[in-house]
């Protein structure tokens, strides 16, 4: 009796407990403060740099639309942040910034909504192809609009090179020699580092060699993580690893900008938002360091991968999609915009039209190559195509594991291993949730 | 009271005043719980419950998962449990949690104990100083701490590989696949040491001395007290200190987790947490994180109870007497 009449006391409080946060909460939405007269406010959630500035610069002119930039914090975290929102049916941002790999994952969530039938007709021209089929899924639907991609270079100490006497690589095979070349100068410096951490690096490396890692069969998904380009930069990379003549340890930890620092590591395989990064790591190399196209698997050819890069996308939660649209598009694809972008954001903007008038100085960190962005459209411009696909974040913490235990080992057959332990781990988890996965 | 009271009202008074009392003591308890019983429910109970749900649930997708309406919830039975039950990965890191704890909780426990009878000792000088010195590393978070000595293990930054260089001697590479246990391990014990050194020597300090005079009487060394007359009747603390240390070793996470982008040796799902998080968060895959939660907690809750059980009656026993 006395238990059951605390019970009771117990459930009564915790139910008008809910239904008061639930009133609350409710009264707080942003549906229902919205009256036809007033302005339309957007939230807009982004972890990259200076896109509170850009959205003041548009609040000024649009006091219709008016856009607050909600700070969040990188992009695992965002995204785990808005599935939660998105599965709770509250909360989630009108706007919000989307790495291009996540976007079959979001979508598959329904967290982005299609904007085909809110952008005007000539954006999809102001993006190449595969920035375009990224926020398409080659589908006819529109999943947000491309803000910067990161196509992949060499950085080099152009002094170190010259010290040593080093011709810049321009196939993996003189990659090979200059690291081994390097390495045997003088055995403290390296030409680079295999990183296990960066599974985005790696998808960009096997997106050169012509590796697409998810495809679409008629209504059923495909997963070719274990193919032969993939493969192939697997063992490349693992052999120089067992060989010494290239380090093994992770990227952006304290030790490795250090090593960038001192001239330890002497090259970075890297995204054009390199620079960005060498500044913060490695300030005493101002000036020091060139750019070049990535080396190619055969000589003559023309290819580059893809790290990084995001669209800004509409959820499926915003209550204005159309003014959502509008402010993304501009932003994205118009030349004030665009210069914002570069200026206040220091991305390297997707829309091409825009690139030329807002990228005319190089980045102050290269003022020693300035024809950085002239080279950079180029090679822009090779990006191979590549399709993500549903699991991503299952492929890439498989690559931290695997690669993880293949790089420590130096042992080449472990990183080929891996890339089959990826494959499988990729399959079962599609399978595991239901897709029609063929194989 | 009777004094006071009207006459008249004497017979009947002291029955509506019983029955009050009784009234007010049958509700009472209630009124006192409550709030408690309120956050218990809401913020533990209820969310327990709810795992507990969700860990019988999956996703079910159809087709290539697109668009609207792609995924559906289902009922999964114990698919969750079993599978998480016959993971390799799970299975791996309950092993290597259990070794961690080996390593961790008997150094711990043992450098906490040493150094509760060394400030306990009576000719101990900067009491104060190193009481505090020992103890404030537990006020720091785990995940500073980590960073902390994160510079510290690796080579290229840390102070201590340069001075090994300086004299010439090879350091040995603790990030290493072989000894990142104890990288982690070492962690976790500057982190510990000082609570449970507190909680031991808060047991040391409420030992009435008439104890130390009789032995000293008796012709006893400082260290024959220590052995003989202080470690038994801090039993107790050890008992307690060694219970939480126990689920803290099930719990760790912010250590490997802050220190596993500094190196290739630790996997995603290094310890049983860490694979939860990685389920939950990283495959987005709740239902399964859910599954394993719930058989971690079931875990801890057998063997936290086990232990005591086992000891209660020989520990406890001076003090029911």
């Amino acid at each position: 009796m006395r238990l059951h009449t605390g019970l009771k006391v117990a459930a009564a409080l915790a139910a008008t407990t809910l239904l008061m946060t639930a009133c609350s909460s409710g009264s707080d939405s942003p549906g229902t403060d919205d009256t036809a007269a007033g302005p339309v406010d957007l939230v807009f959630w982004t972890w990259a740099p200076g896109m509170d500035e850009i959205a003041a610069v548009w609040n000024e002119s649009h006091p219709d639309i008016q856009v607050t930039v909600n700070k969040q914090d990188g992009g695992d975290a965002a995204v785990t942040k808005l599935l939660t929102a998105i599965k709770a049916g509250s909360g989630a941002p009108d706007i919000m910034q989307a790495e291009y790999q996540k976007i079959p994952t979001l979508v598959s969530s329904d967290a982005l909504a299609d904007l085909s039938g809110e952008l005007s007709e000539d954006t999809a021209s102001h993006f190449s192809d595969g920035m375009w089929e990224a926020v398409t899924l080659g589908s006819d639907a529109v999943y947000g609009v491309p803000q910067d991609s990161g196509p992949m270079e060499l950085y080099y100490r152009a002094d170190i090179f010259e010290q040593y006497g080093l011709a810049v690589p321009t196939t993996w095979e003189e990659y090979a020699q200059v690291a081994e070349q390097l390495h045997t100068a003088d055995p403290t410096k390296y030409l680079g580092t295999f990183s296990a951490q960066d599974a985005g690096w790696f998808t960009g490396l096997a997106q050169q060699a012509g590796a697409s890692w998810w495809g679409i069969d008629g209504e059923a998904w495909t997963v070719d993580i274990d193919a032969d380009p993939t493969q192939k930069v697997a063992a490349y990379w693992g052999d120089l690893v067992e060989k010494g003549v290239i380090d093994n340890k992770p990227m952006y930890t304290p030790e490795w900008g250090a090593a960038l620092n001192d001239g330890t590591q002497v090259a970075w395989v890297s995204a054009i938002w390199g620079p960005g990064v060498l500044e913060g790591n490695a300030p005493d190399t101002a000036g020091l360091w060139k750019m070049a196209p990535m080396p190619q698997w055969e000589s003559g050819d023309e290819a580059t991968g893809n790290w990084g890069g995001s669209a800004t996308s509409v959820t499926t939660q915003s209550e204005h999609p159309a003014e959502a649209a509008q402010f993304i598009e501009w932003m994205n694809s118009s030349q004030e915009g665009v210069n914002l972008l570069v200026e206040k954001g220091s991305v390297y903007p997707a829309d091409i039209p825009g690139q030329a008038e807002a990228l005319a100085e190089p980045p102050a960190f290269f003022s020693n190559q300035p024809d950085f962005y002239t080279i950079a459209a180029q090679i822009a411009q090779t990006v191979q195509p590549f399709q993500y696909g549903p699991n991503v974040n299952v492929a890439y913490s498989a690559y931290n594991d695997e690669f993880g235990k293949a790089a420590e080992a130096k042992s080449a057959s472990l990183f080929t291993d891996a890339v089959t332990a990826m494959q499988t781990a990729t399959v079962e988890d599609l399978k595991n949730s239901g897709f029609t996965v063929k194989e | 009271m009777t004094t006071v009271a009207p006459p008249t009202d004497v017979t009947r008074a002291p029955r509506t005043a019983a029955r009050n009392r009784r009234r007010t003591g049958r509700f009472a308890p209630y009124v006192y719980l409550a709030p408690a019983m309120t956050l218990f429910t809401l913020f533990l109970a209820l969310p327990i419950a709810y795992a507990v749900y969700l860990s019988l649930r999956a996703t079910k997708v159809s087709g290539l998962g697109l668009g609207a309406g792609a995924k559906t919830e289902v009922w999964a039975g114990f698919d969750n449990y079993a599978r998480a039950l016959s993971d390799p990965d799970f299975i791996a890191s309950v092993v290597r949690v259990g070794l961690y704890g080996l390593l961790l909780v008997p150094t711990m426990l043992g450098l906490a104990l040493v150094f509760a009878l060394l400030l306990d000792a009576r000719r101990t000088g900067a009491k104060s100083f190193s009481r505090v010195s020992i103890f404030l590393p537990y006020a720091v978070p785990a995940v500073i701490a980590s960073l902390l000595w994160g510079f510290l293990y690796l080579p290229r930054v840390s102070p201590f590989y340069y001075v090994f260089d300086l004299i010439g001697w090879d350091a040995p590479q603790i990030l290493s696949s072989q000894l990142v246990i104890f990288a982690i391990a070492n962690i976790g014990l500057w982190g510990g040491v000082g609570f449970n050194m507190i909680v031991i020597y808060t047991a040391l300090k409420a030992i009435p001395s008439e104890l130390y005079e009789a032995a000293r009487l008796d012709g006893a060394s400082e260290l024959q007290v220590a052995w003989r007359v202080k470690v038994p009747i801090v039993t107790p603390s050890l008992i307690l200190t060694f219970l939480f240390s126990m689920i803290a070793t099930l719990q760790v996470f912010a250590e490997p987790m802050t220190l596993r982008p500094l190196t290739n040796t630790i996997s995603t799902t290094w310890s049983p947490l860490m694979k939860v998080y990685r389920d939950a968060f990283v495959r987005d895959d709740i239902y399964s994180a859910a599954a394993t939660s719930v058989i971690i907690a079931l875990a801890t809750f057998v063997l936290s109870f086990g232990f005591l059980r086992l000891v209660q009656r020989r520990a406890f026993s001076q003090e029911n007497s």
